[in-house]
């Protein structure tokens, strides 16, 4: 197979189909309106209980409610939580967020992973094979958003599956399952997308001006998120990266730098031993 | 121009995970594997033009340079048992794959090399080996800037167009330096060359790559991988002058020699420290992003 035109950057219509599969069924994935999140906590939970996610830490943090603190190997839904006086009226506002792996169009965890664990499955999620992971920790640095971490006194890393197994079943994922205001929405992305420009326009016109989408657009850095969001404010408020670029879209240019510096190095020994003996 | 560092901020929370590579076994593997790297070349150079005691030495370093290099990154895994599972697959998106494929003929090669050449068993074989791994030997060095580049760290990523000149110059350093203490004068004229010209190098690129970086560079500069660089610095600094003043003395080229590999040492320690913590300050992930799509 040859490797497709935007094989390391930029839009990629079939992810699945250019990861190998012959006739894989539709990319799916989250649309997050963090608008109607409650902070409930119920897609932490659900998470943890379904996937067998360990216990991390019962913390107190100080950081309004939320005592999860960020997404990590054990933690796979993680809900922020921001305490604001509001730019309109000077009220406190809350904002919440259920943050999730990206599952990117060009997921850098997937590219640098040395052993094949990583991999694209055929809903175009990115899921990791625990079975083949040696923990090496490559992916951890490489991912834009921290999503994905090394489990400590277990050596591998883990992230969210986006319930892979569920998904074979037919069923969604389990915090979309659990969530009660439908914040978390599961489906086909095309269609997710559509619904969210639809929802974006709907609160722009009902004085909602701050609502934007987060990682909706397949021209973006990492050719688009298969989880994308709802905010109402700049993403790093939320503890998002501004703007995410998948590190590989330039790793041909790296691979050319360290060419160049190979052959000046052993250029540089071989004129070393040139000329004359004392 | 250095942005602003005025940015928001998940109560400071960092917006990356930092490597979670274990130190020393991450540095010290950077480090021995530019010398094995750079050592094979030079072992290859002096065999050709007839310098047997230096052919040795840096055949020996070469190969115990490898082997302490591939101990190091089997006891960083986190599951060092399925070490070889890095060789599962061959995948160019992965510099650490590339690198393992780099790193397992390379060790393999040197080591035959070595063991030949000290106790004189199959010279040819062991010859073939050598230029083997003279062949492999600059990537060897030059690669691991890529595997650190190729990562959302913001003080590794946006450096990789210096970083891998920085490494070359280091390992080059390190390498000559190997012969000025193993070998005697008549013999290290070369490597003497060549570790006044890797450390002469490694000074400037380095200076470069800091300058370019601006905001993004400030690890560089800051706290512990500043410190670090800083003693690099002085080391290698050190070195270069004595490499061009001790061509008479056998103590000194020695003291010369030690001085350029713990400026490379150091250099690798702060350059990993550097990137930890510009991973750690969500201002450098986030400032210079939202500098890109702000409209100028």
């Amino acid at each position: 197979m040859s490797p497709s035109r935007n094989a390391l950057s930029g839009p990629l219509p079939d992810v699945a189909a250019d990861a190998g599969y012959a006739a894989p069924p539709e990319r799916v994935g989250f649309f997050t309106d963090t608008s109607v999140c409650i902070g409930c906590k119920a897609c932490e939970v659900a998470c943890k209980e379904w996937n067998l996610v360990p216990e991390d830490g019962l913390q107190l943090t100080g950081m309004s409610y939320d005592n999860s603190v960020a997404l990590g190997a054990d933690t796979w839904r993680h809900v922020a939580f921001i305490e604001q006086s509001s730019p309109v009226d000077g009220d406190l506002r809350w904002l919440m967020s259920s943050d999730v792996c990206k599952h990117c169009t060009h997921a850098a965890c997937l590219d640098v992973c040395p052993t094949g664990s990583l991999i694209r499955t055929e809903f175009g999620t990115v899921v990791v094979q625990e079975d083949i992971c040696n923990g090496c920790g490559y992916c951890v640095p490489a991912c834009p958003y921290g999503v994905i971490d090394q489990r400590p006194g277990d050596g591998r890393v883990f992230k969210c599956t986006l319930c892979y197994d569920r998904l074979g079943a037919g069923m969604e994922p389990a915090c979309a399952k659990a969530c009660p205001t439908e914040s978390i929405q599961f489906g086909p992305l095309e269609e997710l997308r559509e619904r969210a420009a639809e929802r974006v326009q709907v609160l722009h016109e009902g004085g909602v001006e701050q609502a934007r989408l987060y990682g909706h657009d397949p021209d973006d850095g990492v050719g688009g998120d298969g989880a994308f969001f709802l905010l109402l404010d700049e993403p790093e408020v939320y503890g998002l990266p501004p703007d995410p670029v998948v590190t590989t879209r330039d790793l041909p240019d790296m691979w050319r730098r360290a060419a160049g510096a190979a052959l000046a190095l052993a250029l540089g020994a071989t004129v070393s031993f040139l000329g004359r003996r004392p | 121009m250095v942005p602003e560092a005025e940015f928001r901020s998940y109560y400071g929370r960092p917006v990356l995970k930092g490597p979670v590579w274990k130190t020393p076994d991450v540095p010290v593997y950077l480090f021995v594997g530019g010398l094995a790297g750079s050592s094979a070349v030079v072992a290859e150079l002096a065999a050709w033009t007839r310098r047997p005691a230096l052919e040795r030495a840096s055949r020996v370093a070469a190969a115990g340079g490898a082997l302490v290099g591939v101990t190091a990154l089997v006891h960083d895994l986190g599951r060092p048992e399925r070490f070889l599972n890095m060789l599962r697959v061959f995948k160019l998106t992965s510099p650490l794959s590339v690198g393992s494929w780099i790193l397992a003929p390379f060790s393999g090669l040197a080591v035959a090399a070595a063991l030949s050449a000290l106790t004189g068993t199959l010279p040819r074989l062991g010859r073939a080996a050598g230029v083997g791994a003279a062949a492999l030997g600059p990537a060897m060095a030059t690669y691991t800037a890529v595997l650190f580049a190729d990562t959302a760290v913001p003080a590794w990523h946006e450096a990789y167009p210096e970083l891998p000149y920085v490494f070359a110059a280091s390992a080059a350093a390190a390498g000559g330096a190997v012969g000025l203490i193993a070998v005697p004068l008549r013999e290290s004229g070369p490597v003497r060359r060549l570790a006044v010209g890797g450390g002469a190098a490694e000074l400037v690129m380095e200076r470069v790559m800091e300058r370019r970086l601006g905001f993004v560079g400030e690890p560089y500069r800051e706290g512990r991988g500043g410190r670090l660089l800083g003693a690099a610095r002085l080391l290698t600094a050190a070195g270069v002058f004595g490499g061009l003043v001790t061509g008479r003395s056998r103590a000194g080229s020695a003291a010369t020699g030690a001085a350029l590999l713990a400026g490379s040492l150091l250099t690798r320690f702060g350059v990993f420290e550097a990137g930890r913590a510009s991973a750690r300050d969500p201002k450098y992930t986030v400032v210079p992003q939202r500098a890109r799509l702000t409209p100028h």
